[in-house]
């Protein structure tokens, strides 16, 4: 019997997003690294096009307050307070992108000024050359002090900046227009809302095909499911040509799946667990790949081991 | 909702005059209206303007193109002038309309095909509109079979079961939605159904209330476009809430905006 043709027919396709400008385009990257592209559901290559291959971005922070987990620390504890050296060593491990959040900002830690992570900003893009995403400290009202500050400073290496949120949008979205920056539209795990901070961003002029969604990200074990489910009714709009969900997909895998106590415990704490050098980067792992079958085009992630995993289940699904 | 927008007609004043006068501004900033209003094609009728039927089509079909690449409907009633006006319209088009008798629907489906044209086909028979849901459902089926053996794309054709007023005619528009709601599960991918949406409600008061409100009731039963006064915002803000309460889009708060910015593409 002749298996039913279950393909979809899509009337539309996931935006591309590219991010980075090298010399050629007035930045100083060493390439740009484009994301989406998609027009079939997620990696169903008998429906249509897969796009372009998913990038992976290793995290590192301007100032590290309370440390990272020990498994972290054994690769970066020597440099987690001199950002351009955390970059050049992350980006040594084989990541698209850096990313770097700024949490040196956040009031309840050092509480660094505009001009001190700008600086941050202008370190990590002297010392290594791949496309940076930037991510604010979380606290809105620091952000907006800090965020304009440090678009200001990356003019012209099309950054990909964030978070622009429902409450919170329009000093990020506005900086992001003036210094020539991508933009990344958060949404608390609902899909109502990341149509709607799409909607407002464009209605002050930011074009929808120069934003990245981030529908938030649960790690493996605290609702990873529901997130994609999120991804999944997000894409199969896009593809069906709504114009507020077609845009391609970040996440942020590296912070959640460190939160966690099966990633970050020691061995006296979990006994029976496994070994911690294996167990952080194994949850990371899986954390990022199931992400990447919801349909993720961008993976934040933080150990070098997770890096390389990811890219190698990459290399696997683009086949 | 395919919104067919209704203004570029000569029973209007401002249209007949224009079309009389060659007067293009007023046809261009009607497309505009339109379009902006939600509009995804435009209905071109030129009534009763003076001069050749054939060659008023033509200077409209010209003159609205020049503001749109969006699908040109030929309304008329005269064979003659769609067999005219269809060659000579560049991009895309439909022919509105034929009715359900064999003759009259090979003759236009053939036409339609051949140019690549959409057809809007009534279920009127040479007996009239039919006053029962059932004779419009077996007019339907003809249409539809008329339409598979002419080889027209099932995504070109366009039923329409024919509404008319509802203070001349009380029990239609409930035989309408029925007729709509059978002839949706004809096939798969369904024919396009479609209704002149303000024939309706001619010389009712309330007017807009009883369009919008049966035009919901429609687009739940079945029916997928319609022709309309596009400008009527609330009508198309109706018409977008449907779409989002059938679950057709993905809400936010936005989503009438956002349904907007879709339809412009």
């Amino acid at each position: 019997m002749k298996a039913q043709d279950t393909a979809q027919k899509w009337t539309s396709s996931v935006n591309s997003v590219t991010i980075g400008a090298t010399s050629a385009d007035g930045g100083t990257r060493g390439k740009t690294v484009a994301i989406g592209g998609a027009k079939c559901a997620p990696w169903l290559a008998y429906e249509g096009d897969l796009g372009r291959r998913p990038a992976v971005a290793i995290e590192i922070w301007d100032h590290v307050q309370d440390g990272w987990p020990e498994e972290l620390a054994k690769h970066y504890g020597d440099v987690m307070n001199d950002p351009a050296a955390w970059a050049t060593r992350a980006a040594g491990f084989g990541a698209d992108l850096i990313c770097l959040r700024l949490m040196g900002a956040h009031p309840d830690g050092a509480n660094r000024s505009p001009k001190e992570a700008a600086a941050a900003v202008k370190a990590v893009l002297e010392a290594a050359d791949l496309p940076l995403i930037v991510l604010g400290c979380g606290v809105n009202e620091k952000d907006n002090d800090v965020l304009p500050a440090c678009t200001q400073a990356a003019a012209g290496e099309n950054c990909l900046f964030g978070t622009a949120l429902e409450k919170n949008y329009r000093t990020l979205v506005a900086a992001c227009l003036a210094d020539g920056h991508k933009l990344i539209a958060e949404s608390p795990l609902d899909i109502n809302i990341a149509k709607q901070v799409n909607i407002l961003a464009h209605d002050v002029g930011y074009p929808l095909e120069n934003i990245v969604i981030y529908p938030t990200t649960a790690s493996l074990g605290y609702g990873l499911e529901y997130v994609y489910s999120i991804m999944e009714r997000g894409r199969l709009a896009g593809l069906g040509g709504d114009p507020l969900l077609r845009q391609p997909v970040m996440c942020d895998v590296g912070i959640e799946a460190w939160r966690t106590k099966e990633a970050n415990a020691s061995e006296q704490t979990l006994p029976g667990y496994g070994p911690a050098d294996k167990r952080g980067p194994l949850w990371e792992t899986l954390t990022a790949t199931n992400h990447l079958m919801a349909g993720a085009e961008l993976i934040v992630v933080r150990h070098p081991e997770t890096v390389k995993n990811t890219q190698a289940a990459i290399d696997v699904l683009c086949g | 909702m395919y919104i067919i927008g209704e203004r570029l007609n000569g029973m209007f004043m401002n249209v007949r005059a224009a079309i009389e006068q060659r007067d293009r501004q007023v046809i261009h900033d009607l497309v505009k209206a339109q379009l902006d209003g939600g509009a995804n094609a435009l209905d071109l009728n030129v009534g009763p303007a003076a001069g050749n039927a054939a060659e008023n089509m033509i200077w409209l079909v010209e003159t609205a193109r020049e503001a749109t690449d969006a699908s040109l409907w030929i309304d008329t009633p005269k064979w003659s002038v769609v067999q005219e006006v269809i060659p000579r319209t560049p991009g895309k088009k439909a022919i509105n309309s034929t009715k359900a008798d064999e003759e009259a629907l090979e003759k236009y489906i053939g036409l339609a095909a051949g140019h690549g044209a959409g057809v809007i086909a009534l279920t009127i028979d040479k007996a009239g509109v039919p006053n029962d849901a059932e004779k419009r459902i077996e007019l339907g089926a003809l249409i539809l079979t008329k339409a598979m053996e002419g080889g027209l794309p099932i995504e070109d054709l366009y039923i329409d079961p024919i509404i008319l007023p509802v203070n001349v005619a009380p029990a239609q528009p409930k035989n309408v939605l029925e007729a709509v709601r059978q002839l949706a599960t004809f096939s798969d991918p369904p024919p396009h159904l479609v209704i002149g949406l303000s024939n309706l409600s001619q010389k009712c008061s309330n007017n807009h209330l009883i369009n919008r409100t049966f035009l919901a009731m429609a687009m739940a039963a079945g029916l997928d476009s319609a022709i309309l006064d596009p400008c009527d915002v609330e009508l198309v803000n109706t018409a977008i809430t449907t779409e989002l309460l059938l679950g057709k889009a993905i809400y936010c708060d936005g989503f009438l905006e956002a349904y907007r910015l879709q339809s412009r593409g």
